[in-house]
C-alpha cells in the first residue's frame, strides 16, 4: 500500500510523515533548550526579592519632595501644595498627549507618588522645573506638570504611578 | 582566491605542510601575490588600518580584562586602579579608549570611500552587506564598552540606549527588563555587558574574514570603478600595497599617538569620571562622537517610536543601498551629478553629528529635521532617480588607460 504511493512520487507517504515528525520533535527540543538560555537574563530571585519597600512620610512638609529607591529606580514622593493641586485639576485633559485626570493619579490629594523615570528614554527629571511647574527632563526636553503628566516634549506617557498603598496615615508600601 | 595559485613551496617543511594544510598557500595567494588594481589611491589603505585597529582593540582589551572587575561596587574603582596602580595601565587603557575613536574614524572614511567609488555595486553587494554588519557589531561593542567604567555617562548612556528597545510596541518593556536583568540598569546589566563586550570583537574578526573572502572573489574595486581586464591592470599585493598600506598606517599612528599622549580625554566626556548614580541624571547626555549623527536623528522626531524607527532605519537603509543606486557606473569620477549629491551627504552627516551634540531645542531641532529628511531622501529618492536621469561621462576602456595618460590603451 505505501509502496504503491511511493511509486506515484508526488503524494504524501509515510516517509514524509516521518520527516515532519522528526523535524517538529527537533524544533520543540531546540526551543526547550533555548528557553533556559534566554530566560536566565530575566530578573533573578535576588532582584525580585527587593521588589517592595515601605516609606515613612511623617517628616515630609507640604511643598517638600523626597526621592526613594525602588527596584533600582527613583520614586518621587511629593506632598503637594494647595496651589499645585488646584493647578493640576484646573486644566483640560483633552489637549494632553496622554490624557489622565489628576484624581486618577493620586490616592490622597496631597501625596503624589510616581516613578521618577522620564517615559521618553529613562532619564531622571528635575523637580519643580519646566514650563508647567512640575518636572523637566534635561535629556531631551520633556515637560511634566504638577500631576506628573506629560505636557510638552518627546515623552509619550505620563510619569508612571507605581502600585502602592497606605499602610497607615503617613506610611506607604510601594510595590 | 581568484585566479591560479602562484605559490611555490620552497623547502621540505613547506612542501610537507602544503599537502596537508595549505594555509601558507592561502596566505601567499591572499596577501603576497594577490593581483590588485594598480591604480588604488590612499583611500584604499583604510582596510589595512582597520585590521590594525581591530587587533589593537583585542590585545589591549584582553589585558584590561585582567585588571577590571565587572561589578557595580568595584568597576569604577578598578578602572582607577588600572590608571594608577597597574604598570602601564594608563597607557593600555588610553590606547583602548582612543582606539575605539580611531577605529570609527577609519571605518567612516572606509565607508565613505565605498560610497564615492560605488564599491557596493554588483558584484560586491555581499561584501558591502558584510561591511554594514561589521559596522553594526562595532557600534554594539563600543556602546557596551562605554558602560564598563561605570561612570555617569556609562549609566545614563546605557539607560537611554536600552530604553530605545522599550519603544517596541507590546513587548518593548519585557525586552528592556530582559536586557537589564532587573527593573533598571544595575549589576546584572553591567555583568552581561562585560561578557558581550568581550565576545563581540571575536564576532567582528569572524565577519572580517568573510569580508576579505568576499573581497577576494571579485577583487578590489578601484578609483575608475571598472573591472580588471588584463594582467596589465594589476600589480601583486606585496610589495606594492603592503608598502603603501604600511606608510598610510604610520601616518595614521601619528594621529593615534597624538590623542593617546597629548589629548587622551578630549574625545571622552568629563562626567564619566564621576561614579554612576542612578538618582542623578547629568545635565547633558551625549553619546560618543561617532554615534552623534544617529542621536540627532533620534531626537529630530517628536515621537518616541518614530525616532527609534528612523534611527535604526538610518543604518538599515545601508543594507539596501546596492539596489537603491540604479546607476551602472561605479565611480563618482564619471558621475557629475552624483558627486554633488555625495558632497551634500557628507556635509549632511557632519551637520547631524554637530547637532547630535547640541541641546534638543529651537533651531537645532529644525536643522536636525532637515538633515534627517535629506539623509533618507539621498538614499530613497536621489540615488534611484540619478541612475535614470544622469548622463555619465565617458568611462575609460581599461584601468591602464587613464594611468598611462594620452597613450592609447593596448
Amino acid at each position: 500500500m505505501a509502496d504503491e504511493h511511493n511509486s506515484a512520487g508526488d503524494e504524501t507517504n509515510r516517509r514524509d510523515f516521518l520527516y515532519l515528525a522528526t523535524g517538529a520533535f527537533a524544533a520543540i527540543g531546540a526551543a526547550n533548550i533555548a528557553w533556559p538560555l534566554i530566560h536566565q537574563m530575566n530578573p533573578d530571585a535576588s532582584v525580585k526579592a527587593l521588589a517592595s519597600i515601605e516609606v515613612d512620610l511623617a517628616a515630609i512638609e507640604t511643598g517638600q519632595s523626597i526621592t526613594v529607591t525602588w527596584r533600582g529606580k527613583p520614586v518621587f514622593i511629593r506632598r503637594r501644595t494647595e496651589g499645585e493641586i488646584a493647578e493640576a485639576r484646573s486644566v483640560a485633559e483633552t489637549d494632553m498627549p496622554d490624557p489622565q485626570n489628576d484624581i486618577d493619579r493620586v490616592q490622597k490629594d496631597e501625596w503624589l507618588v510616581m516613578v521618577g523615570i522620564c517615559t521618553h528614554l529613562g532619564c531622571v527629571p528635575l523637580g519643580q522645573a519646566g514650563d508647567f511647574n512640575g518636572w523637566f527632563c534635561p535629556c531631551h526636553g520633556s515637560h511634566y506638570d504638577t500631576s506628573g503628566r506629560i505636557r510638552k516634549g518627546p515623552a509619550p506617557k505620563n510619569l508612571e504611578i507605581p502600585s502602592y498603598e497606605f499602610v497607615g496615615d503617613s506610611r506607604i508600601k510601594i510595590g | 582566491m581568484s585566479g591560479e595559485s602562484t605559490y611555490n613551496p620552497s623547502n621540505g617543511f613547506t612542501k610537507w605542510m602544503d599537502s596537508r594544510l595549505p594555509i601558507l598557500r592561502l596566505a601567499h595567494d591572499s596577501f603576497v601575490d594577490y593581483p590588485t588594481p594598480k591604480n588604488l589611491n590612499y583611500w584604499w589603505t583604510f582596510g589595512g588600518i582597520l585590521t590594525f585597529c581591530l587587533v589593537t582593540q583585542i590585545i589591549t582589551g584582553i589585558i584590561l580584562a585582567m585588571h577590571y572587575t565587572p561589578h557595580v561596587d568595584f568597576a569604577f574603582n578598578s578602572v582607577e586602579h588600572i590608571m594608577r596602580n597597574v604598570n602601564y595601565g594608563w597607557l593600555i587603557r588610553y590606547i583602548h579608549a582612543n582606539g575605539a575613536s580611531m577605529f570609527f574614524l577609519a571605518v567612516y572614511i572606509h565607508i565613505f570611500r565605498g560610497l564615492y567609488y560605488g564599491s557596493y555595486k554588483a558584484p560586491r553587494e555581499v561584501l558591502w552587506i558584510l561591511g554594514v554588519i561589521i559596522y553594526l557589531l562595532m557600534m554594539a561593542a563600543a556602546f557596551m564598552g562605554y558602560v564598563l567604567p561605570w561612570g555617569q555617562m556609562s549609566l545614563w548612556g546605557a539607560t537611554v540606549i536600552t530604553n530605545l528597545f522599550g519603544a517596541i510596541p507590546v513587548v518593548g518593556e519585557s525586552v528592556a527588563i530582559w536586557l537589564w536583568g532587573g527593573y533598571s540598569i544595575d549589576n546584572p546589566t553591567l555583568n552581561r555587558f562585560f561578557s558581550l563586550h568581550y565576545l563581540i570583537p571575536f564576532l567582528i574578526l569572524g565577519v572580517v574574514i568573510l569580508h576579505i573572502w568576499a573581497l577576494h572573489v571579485p577583487g578590489n574595486n578601484n578609483p575608475v570603478g571598472i573591472s580588471v581586464k588584463s594582467k596589465q591592470d594589476t600589480v601583486p599585493f606585496h610589495p606594492y600595497y603592503t608598502v603603501k598600506d604600511g606608510f598610510a598606517l604610520t601616518v595614521f599612528l601619528i594621529l593615534f599617538a597624538y590623542f593617546i599622549f597629548f589629548a587622551p580625554n578630549v574625545l571622552g566626556h568629563a562626567d564619566n569620571y564621576i561614579q554612576a548614580n542612578p538618582l542623578v541624571t547629568p545635565a547633558h547626555i551625549v553619546p560618543e562622537w561617532y554615534l552623534l549623527p544617529f542621536y540627532a536623528i533620534l531626537r529630530a522626531v517628536p515621537d518616541k517610536l518614530g525616532g527609534v524607527a528612523l534611527m535604526f532605519g538610518a543604518i538599515f537603509i545601508l543594507f539596501l543601498l546596492p539596489w537603491l543606486d540604479t546607476s551602472k557606473v561605479r565611480s563618482a569620477r564619471y558621475r557629475p551629478l552624483f558627486r554633488q549629491f555625495y558632497a551634500l551627504l557628507v556635509l549632511d552627516c557632519l551637520l547631524l553629528g554637530y547637532l547630535g551634540a547640541q541641546p534638543a531645542e529651537g533651531i537645532y531641532i529644525v536643522l536636525a529635521r532637515i538633515g534627517t529628511i535629506y539623509y533618507f531622501a539621498h538614499f530613497l529618492v536621489v540615488l534611484p532617480v540619478l541612475g535614470i536621469v544622469e548622463k555619465p561621462k565617458a568611462v575609460p576602456e581599461s584601468i591602464s588607460e587613464p594611468v598611462l595618460g594620452a597613450q592609447p590603451a593596448e
